[in-house]
C-alpha cells in the first residue's frame, strides 16, 4: 500500500488547517478540497433530485398545525378553509369540510344481523362512495365481507374474495367486518403520538393531519380495520363526495393511517351511517346504546348476540346477532 | 479548554478526510451505496410506500426487520461493557471502546430504518414531548425511542470523553464515566427488551403475544453483535495496526458460543409450543415453517428462508461446540458469518413478516420487498458501515497516542499514514 507520510504539502494541509494561525494550503491541496467538495455537491444534488417533482409536500401552515385537542375554533376555522381550498386546488371540487362534534349523552353501536346479510356488498360500495374511498382501491375499502360455510365460525377458512354471479351462495354464510369501535381499543393504546384516540359518543378516530404513518395501530388491530394511504388517493371530479368531516371522510393525504369512523359526519347529525342505509336486507342497524329503548338495547336483551374475537377483550360496540 | 477542544474538532475534521487510498476506496464505495439509497428514499418521499411491497395486510416489512436485527447489534455493546469494566478484564478494556462505537452506528442506522418506514416522515416532531403529543407511557413506540434515544446519549457520552482525554494525554475521570458505564449495562438490556414488548403487546397477533420474544431477541443479539465484533477486531487488527489480543477474540468466541446455544434453545422451545399444541393461534408459525394452504392455493415464501436460517445457526454452533475447530480463526469466522445471517433472517423477516400471516381476518398474503425497498436498506447499511468506518478511523490513533493533544502540529498526518499502511 502506498506510505504517503513522505508527501511534505500533505503535512502542511492538515497542520495550517488545523491551526488557523498558520499561512494559506498549497495549490495541490486547494485543488482537492475544491474537487472534493464539488463531488460532495455533485453527490448532494443527485441524492435529492426527486424531490424536485414533489408535488403534495405539506404546506407550512399544514406543518406547524397543531393536535387536534389542541385547536381552537378561530385555528379549526382556518384548517378547515386550507383543506377545501387544497381540495378545490388538487382535484377541482368544491367541497365543505366541517368539523362535527360529538352529541352529548349519545354513544353510537351498531348490531348485524347474520341471518339476514346476503353478501351483497352494498355496504361495501355505498361506504366507498360516502368516505371518498378510490373505486380502483377496492382493498382499501373499510368493510370486507368474509364468505363462510355454515357449518364454519373461523375466519381462516373464510374467503373475502368470493366473486359470484349471485348472493348468497348455497350452504355459506357472510360476516361483513369494519372497525368495531371497541371499547378497550388496542390500536389508540400504541400510537406513539395520540393521532388516534376515542370520542365520547364511542367512535375511535384518526387526526389525518397528525398521524405520522407509522403503522403500530395497523398491527395493533385485532380486526384489520386500519387501512393505510400507500398514494395520493386519485379521483375523478364526480366520484368525490363533497360532504367531508374533518375527522371522517374528508380526502386523506398519502401517508397516513384512515378506517371506519361510523360516518361520523352523518351519525352526528341524526342520520344513518351509509352502509346502514344502502343494505339491501335491513340486516344493519344502528343506535344509540344509550337510549334504554332503542333498537341496539333491544337487539341486545331478546337476540343471541356474540362479537368477534371475544378473547381479545376489546369489548366492541359492534355486535353480531342471529334471528333464528 | 474551550479552545483546545475547537482545535481537537478541526483536527479530527481533517483527520477524516485523510488516508490510504484504500481508505478512500472504502469510503467512496459505501459513500456511492449510501447515496444510492438516499436517491431512492428521495423518490419514496415523492411517490409514498407504494414504492415498497408492503399492503394493507402485511403493514410492516424489511425495514422494520432490519431495524429489529439493528437494535440487537446496538444491544450487544453490553456483552463487552460488562466484562471490561465490571470484571476489570483487562484484553476487553482495550476494546470495549470499538463495541460502544458499533452501538452508536447501529443506533443510528435503527433510527434510519424507522423514519425511512414512516408514512409522514415530515411529522416526526409530533413525537417531541411538549411540543407534540408524545403518547408516554402508553405506546411502546414511544417507550423505544426513549430509550434508543438514551442510549445514543449515553454512549455517545461515553466514547466521546475517553476518546477527548485519551486525546489529551490526561487520566479519566471515573466519576464523568463510570455512573453511565452503569447505566448503559440495563439500558442496553432495556432497548431490546422494548422492542420485543412492541411486538409482545399486540393481543391481535399470537405469533408475536409470548412472553419468549425478549430473551430470544437479547439470545440472538448477544450472538450477532459479538460475532460480528469478532470480525471487525481482525479487520482493524490488521489494516490498523491497532493490538487486539487472541485472548479478546477467545473471550467474545465464549460469550457468541453461550449465546447461540441459548438463542437456539429458546427457538426449539417456541417451535415444540406451537407445533405441538398447534391451535389456531399456530397458524404463523405453519405459514413461517411449512407454508399455508388457503383456497386451494400455497403460500410459503418464506420457507426455504427460515430454513437456511435455521440450518446455519446449527452449522454455527456445531462449530462452535467443538473447541479444537472453534479455535482456528477461520472457522470462527465462518461460524460468526454463519450465526449472524442465521439470525438476521430469523428476528427479521422471519419475525416480523409471519406476524401478519394468516391476517386477523384469515386471509392469506404474502410480502416481499421491492427493488426501492433493498435500495434504501443497503443504502442504510453502507451509511452506517461508513459511519463506523469514520468513527474508528478517528479513534484508532487516539487509542494508539498517533492522534494527541501534545503532538498537534504536523504529526496527526504522520501517525495516520502509519497507521493506515498494511
Amino acid at each position: 500500500m502506498p506510505n504517503d507520510s513522505d508527501d511534505p504539502s500533505r503535512t502542511g494541509s492538515s497542520s495550517c488547517r488545523a491551526d488557523p494561525g498558520q499561512e494559506g494550503m498549497g495549490r495541490r491541496e486547494l485543488l482537492k478540497a475544491g474537487m472534493g467538495t464539488m463531488a460532495a455537491l455533485a453527490t448532494l444534488a443527485g441524492v435529492t433530485a426527486p424531490l424536485l417533482s414533489l408535488r403534495d409536500g405539506p404546506s407550512l401552515d399544514e406543518f406547524l398545525q397543531r393536535h387536534y385537542t389542541q385547536l381552537t375554533p378561530e385555528m379549526m376555522e382556518k384548517i378547515l378553509a386550507r383543506i377545501e381550498h387544497e381540495i378545490a386546488f388538487r382535484y377541482g371540487v368544491k367541497t365543505s369540510v366541517r368539523d362535527y362534534k360529538p352529541i352529548p349523552d349519545v354513544e353510537f353501536a351498531y348490531a348485524l344481523n347474520l341471518n339476514r346479510c346476503n353478501g351483497s356488498r352494498r355496504c361495501v360500495y355505498a361506504c366507498m362512495k360516502e368516505n371518498n374511498i378510490p373505486l380502483d382501491h377496492p382493498e382499501q375499502a373499510y368493510i370486507r365481507v368474509v364468505e363462510l360455510d355454515n357449518d364454519s365460525l373461523d375466519l381462516e377458512e373464510g374467503n373475502v374474495l368470493y366473486n359470484h354471479d349471485q348472493v348468497p351462495q348455497e350452504g355459506k354464510y357472510y360476516i361483513p367486518i369494519q372497525c368495531q369501535q371497541c371499547r378497550k381499543p388496542p390500536c389508540t393504546k400504541v400510537c406513539p403520538v395520540q393521532a388516534t384516540w376515542t370520542e365520547p359518543d364511542g367512535v375511535t378516530v384518526i387526526d389525518y393531519n397528525w398521524c405520522i404513518g407509522c403503522r403500530y395501530c395497523m398491527a395493533a388491530c385485532p380486526y384489520e380495520a386500519r387501512r393505510f394511504n400507500w398514494s395520493r388517493p386519485k379521483f375523478e371530479p364526480e366520484q368525490i363526495n363533497p360532504d367531508m368531516g374533518y375527522l371522517s371522510n374528508r380526502i386523506r393525504p398519502r401517508g397516513v393511517v384512515e378506517k371506519c369512523h361510523f360516518c361520523l359526519h352523518r351519525t352526528r347529525q341524526g342520520k344513518n351511517p351509509a352502509c346502514a342505509e344502502a343494505c339491501p336486507t335491513g340486516a344493519r342497524v344502528f343506535g344509540n346504546i344509550r337510549d334504554p329503548k332503542g333498537k341496539i338495547n333491544f337487539i341486545l336483551k331478546n337476540k343471541r348476540v356474540y362479537i368477534l374475537k371475544a378473547d381479545a377483550k376489546t369489548i366492541p360496540r359492534f355486535y353480531y346477532f342471529f334471528d333464528r | 479548554m474551550l479552545r483546545d477542544y475547537i482545535v481537537f474538532l478541526a483536527r479530527a475534521f481533517v483527520l477524516s478526510f485523510s488516508g490510504s487510498r484504500l481508505f478512500y476506496a472504502w469510503m467512496a464505495l459505501l459513500t456511492v451505496v449510501a447515496a444510492i439509497g438516499g436517491h431512492v428514499f428521495c423518490r419514496q418521499l415523492v411517490d409514498g410506500l407504494e414504492l415498497t411491497g408492503m399492503t394493507d395486510q402485511i403493514s410492516w416489512g424489511v425495514y422494520i426487520a432490519n431495524f429489529t436485527f439493528l437494535v440487537g447489534l446496538a444491544a450487544a455493546a453490553v456483552m463487552l461493557v460488562i466484562p471490561a469494566y465490571i470484571y476489570r478484564n483487562q484484553d476487553m478494556h482495550d476494546v470495549v471502546l470499538f463495541g460502544e462505537l458499533l452501538a452508536i452506528a447501529a443506533i443510528i442506522m435503527c433510527l434510519l430504518f424507522v423514519t425511512v418506514d414512516l408514512g409522514r416522515p415530515d411529522r416526526f416532531w409530533h413525537m417531541t414531548p411538549y411540543l407534540g403529543k408524545f403518547n408516554f407511557p402508553s405506546s411502546m413506540l414511544a417507550w423505544d425511542v426513549v430509550v434508543l434515544l438514551g442510549y445514543l446519549l449515553v454512549n455517545v457520552h461515553i466514547c466521546g470523553y475517553l476518546l477527548y482525554m485519551k486525546y489529551l494525554g490526561r487520566k479519566a475521570t471515573p466519576l464523568f464515566y463510570m455512573p453511565f458505564i452503569i447505566i448503559s449495562i440495563a439500558w442496553a438490556v432495556s432497548i431490546h427488551t422494548v422492542t420485543a414488548f412492541l411486538y409482545v403487546g399486540l393481543v391481535g397477533r399470537p405469533f408475536w403475544n409470548t412472553a419468549i420474544v425478549a430473551p430470544r431477541f437479547l439470545g440472538s443479539a448477544f450472538t450477532a453483535g459479538p460475532g460480528i465484533l469478532i470480525i471487525a477486531f481482525q479487520i482493524i487488527r490488521y489494516y490498523m495496526g491497532y493490538q487486539i489480543s487472541d485472548r479478546a477474540i477467545h473471550t467474545l468466541r465464549n460469550i457468541v458460543t453461550a449465546s447461540l446455544l441459548i438463542n437456539l434453545f429458546l427457538l426449539s422451545c417456541e417451535t415444540y409450543k406451537e407445533f405441538y399444541a398447534a391451535s389456531s393461534h399456530s397458524s404463523s408459525a405453519r405459514y413461517l415453517f411449512f407454508g399455508l394452504e388457503h383456497l386451494g392455493h400455497y403460500y410459503g415464501k418464506l420457507v426455504p428462508w427460515i430454513w437456511t436460517a435455521v440450518l446455519m445457526q446449527l452449522a454455527a454452533g456445531i462449530i462452535l461446540i467443538i473447541p479444537p475447530v472453534a479455535r482456528k480463526i477461520v472457522f470462527l469466522n465462518i461460524a460468526c458469518v454463519l450465526a449472524n445471517i442465521g439470525i438476521w433472517i430469523e428476528k427479521g423477516m422471519g419475525m416480523v413478516v409471519p406476524g401478519f400471516v394468516p391476517t386477523p381476518q384469515g386471509t392469506v398474503v404474502e410480502y416481499a420487498p421491492t427493488w426501492s425497498e433493498t435500495l434504501i436498506c443497503l443504502g442504510i447499511w453502507a451509511f452506517g458501515l461508513l459511519l463506523f468506518s469514520w468513527m474508528l478511523h478517528l479513534a484508532v490513533p487516539i487509542m494508539m497516542g498517533k492522534f494527541s493533544f501534545r503532538d498537534r502540529v504536523g504529526v496527526a498526518t504522520e501517525a495516520e499514514s502509519k497507521a493506515y499502511a498494511a
